[in-house]
């Protein structure tokens, strides 16, 4: 296994990553295919012996063509995903007309009850200290 | 070739392309029902088979020879998780037409509600890593078009959460999958056990974490579960009620799996502070809202807590708890959800502030509340204590004192948020006001009635039989104990 494919599925995970912690919707959905383009030359590179295509009657070592079947369904599942992010996130354009990935409510509901009532707190105790 | 191993798969799979291509509902209607029939009359076969020879039924699809075949595999959990899962499936179909919401009269609603089941049903007798990653894949796709078959706000707002999450946790189990061909050159869950245990120890803990990380997200266990009280509450509750039962299972399933066959004992202490953490952070994540959806959801969370922490505790005696407590949880936990849909299909919402005096509207009803609701916190003599029982009894036996008194504290936060229901919905006026003579809610929501009924009913019968259900599941721990039991079934198929 080749230096330069152990570098590129380092960039590929850490740029995916990167991308992914982002609120942007399109910026995620091409995290989403970088992390998997990184998982699938993972897989090539680690796990397939370099040779020939495995051809019944080719001569000499071929290579190991379990680990090509995997990526090749993994490719398939990954397009689908994609497409289907990609859906949502013109679905939640249309609705909405941005592309950020939004807060629970309900989330949203009980940190702002805890910031009135931390306001409430502060506002009281400023009366308190000029009275 | 074993042809009823392969139905629970295949007759869904088939229903599904079928009935995307009459679109017309009563027929997609019938075409769901008789899949589902058919793969129900299959897992009774598969399950018949399997407790009657005490072996396993094995299948290599296509008949390829055992190295490069897709090879179904049901030992007795499989195929008791299968019948336990598709009886649950069928019973939410009918629930779901009854319910007349918009998203079962979509014209994708059937369709992918059988790839669902077929997914379900894939995972359970997946004899291979890679072909449970396709299963996965399977169920998760369908589970994103339900959860957003609407196209409301609030569902494309959970369900881009609940899709990109579930995207990482694909990613985490294909890496995991793609390390462990890497290292021992096969995916067979037959041909690992003895290759991984020649394995260095560092390697076999960092593939086991990592199977464990993509199975936790899954399964939702602390600190990997804040997903799913966030997303399952957009849901219909028909689709709720499935997910709920069945999708963390099939997480809680492959975790499994991995503890016992490829990575036996591996993980102990860190499944058992999981565990702990888990029930209590769900139970109390539970105690703190008000509405019954999101209460519920929040129970799933702290449930798997238990089951965790059988696989923690390890032994027959814990394993087969776990199995026990799966077997009962599935139909419980559906069943509230059911209770739930019938309460939001009367009132509009399940929020307390909104509704009171459910019970007193219908008597029926509350009890049929209140049967799963009391299982889930554990109180005999419904299957909850049976199996909650079994559960802290495996673990003081391994000398697990804290972990249990964990577990029991948990139980005893479970019924207060129980009791929240009950008073919030059940209890109190007549909320909101209904004009006299519409008092009664099962009457004119038949079918919604009956399935649930039937699901109430599951979960009573795993109580009535605990004695003999609890024998089955002790024989599925030992074979689950015996890694060797199971290779040798499928390499000699």
């Amino acid at each position: 296994m080749s230096l330069s494919l152990v570098v590129l599925i380092g960039v590929l995970f850490g740029v995916g990553t990167y991308l992914l912690l982002h609120r942007t919707l399109t910026r995620i959905v091409l995290g989403v295919g970088m992390l998997g383009n990184g998982v699938n030359v993972l897989i090539i590179a680690t796990g397939a012996r370099q040779g020939e295509a495995p051809i019944i009657g080719r001569e000499g070592q071929v290579t190991d063509p379990v680990p090509q079947a995997l990526v090749l369904t993994a490719i398939v599942i990954g397009f689908a995903l994609t497409a289907f992010l990609l859906a949502l996130a013109w679905r939640n354009w249309t609705i909405d007309g941005n592309d950020a990935v939004e807060d629970d409510v309900e989330d949203r509901r009980l940190a702002r009850a805890e910031l009135d009532a931390d306001h409430h707190r502060d506002v009281r105790h400023h009366e308190d200290v000029e009275s | 070739m074993n042809i009823a191993i392969a139905l629970p798969l295949v007759a869904p799979l088939f229903g599904a392309a079928l009935s995307m291509m009459v679109r017309r509902l009563a027929v997609q209607r019938v075409v769901s029902f008789l899949s589902l029939s058919v793969s129900l009359v299959a897992s009774i076969i598969v399950l018949v088979e399997v407790v009657s020879e005490d072996s396993m039924v094995v299948s290599r699809l296509g008949a390829w020879p055992a190295q490069v075949a897709i090879t179904l595999v049901a030992d007795r959990l499989s195929a008791m998780m299968l019948l336990v899962s598709v009886t649950v499936l069928t019973i939410v179909l009918a629930f779901a037409i009854g319910q007349r919401a918009s998203d079962e009269r979509s014209p994708f609603y059937h369709p992918v509600y059988l790839v669902l089941a077929a997914g379900i049903g894939q995972a359970f007798l997946a004899g291979d890593l890679f072909n449970l990653f396709v299963a996965f894949e399977l169920l998760l796709m369908a589970s994103y078009v339900l959860l957003t078959l609407d196209g409301t706000d609030a569902q494309i707002r959970t369900g881009t959460t609940y899709v990109v999450l579930n995207v990482v946790e694909s990613f985490v189990l294909l890496t995991a999958i793609g390390l462990i061909f890497a290292a021992t050159g096969t995916v067979s869950m037959a041909e690992l056990p003895a290759r991984l245990a020649e394995l260095p120890d560092e390697v076999r803990t960092g593939l086991n974490l990592l199977l464990l990380v993509a199975f936790g997200i899954k399964a939702a266990v602390f600190p990997l579960y804040f997903w799913l009280p966030d997303a399952y509450p957009t849901a219909p509750s028909s689709v709720t009620a499935v997910f709920a039962g069945l999708l963390t299972k099939v997480g809680v399933y492959a975790m499994l799996r991995t503890e016992t066959l490829l990575f036996p004992g591996g993980q102990s202490t860190l499944l058992l502070v999981i565990a702990g953490f888990t029930m209590i952070v769900g139970v109390l994540g539970a105690i703190s809202h008000a509405e019954m959806k999101r209460i519920l959801s929040f129970h799933i969370v702290s449930q798997i807590g238990y089951m965790v922490l059988g696989i923690g505790i390890g032994g027959d005696a814990a394993i087969a708890a776990t199995v026990f407590y799966l077997m009962h949880h599935i139909p419980v936990k559906t069943s509230l959800f059911l209770v739930e849909g019938i309460v939001e299909r009367e009132t509009g919402t399940s929020a307390f502030d909104a509704v009171g005096g459910m019970a007193r509207r219908s008597g029926f009803l509350a009890v049929l509340f209140l049967i799963p609701a009391l299982s889930l916190a554990g109180l005999p003599p419904f299957s909850g204590f049976l199996a909650k029982y079994a559960l802290v009894r495996a673990g003081f036996d391994d000398g697990q004192y804290v972990i249990v008194g964990v577990a029991i504290a948990g139980s005893l936060l479970t019924l207060i948020s129980m009791t929240k229901i009950w008073n919030g919905l059940f209890w109190g006026e007549v909320e909101p006001a209904v004009p006299d003579g519409h008092v009664g809610v099962l009457r004119h929501q038949r079918l919604m009635s009956v399935s649930t009924m039937a699901m109430v009913g599951c979960t009573l019968a795993i109580a009535a039989l605990a004695g003999p259900l609890y024998s089955f599941c002790i024989g599925a721990a030992q074979q689950l104990g015996d890694p060797m039991q199971y290779v040798q079934a499928v390499l000699d198929a």
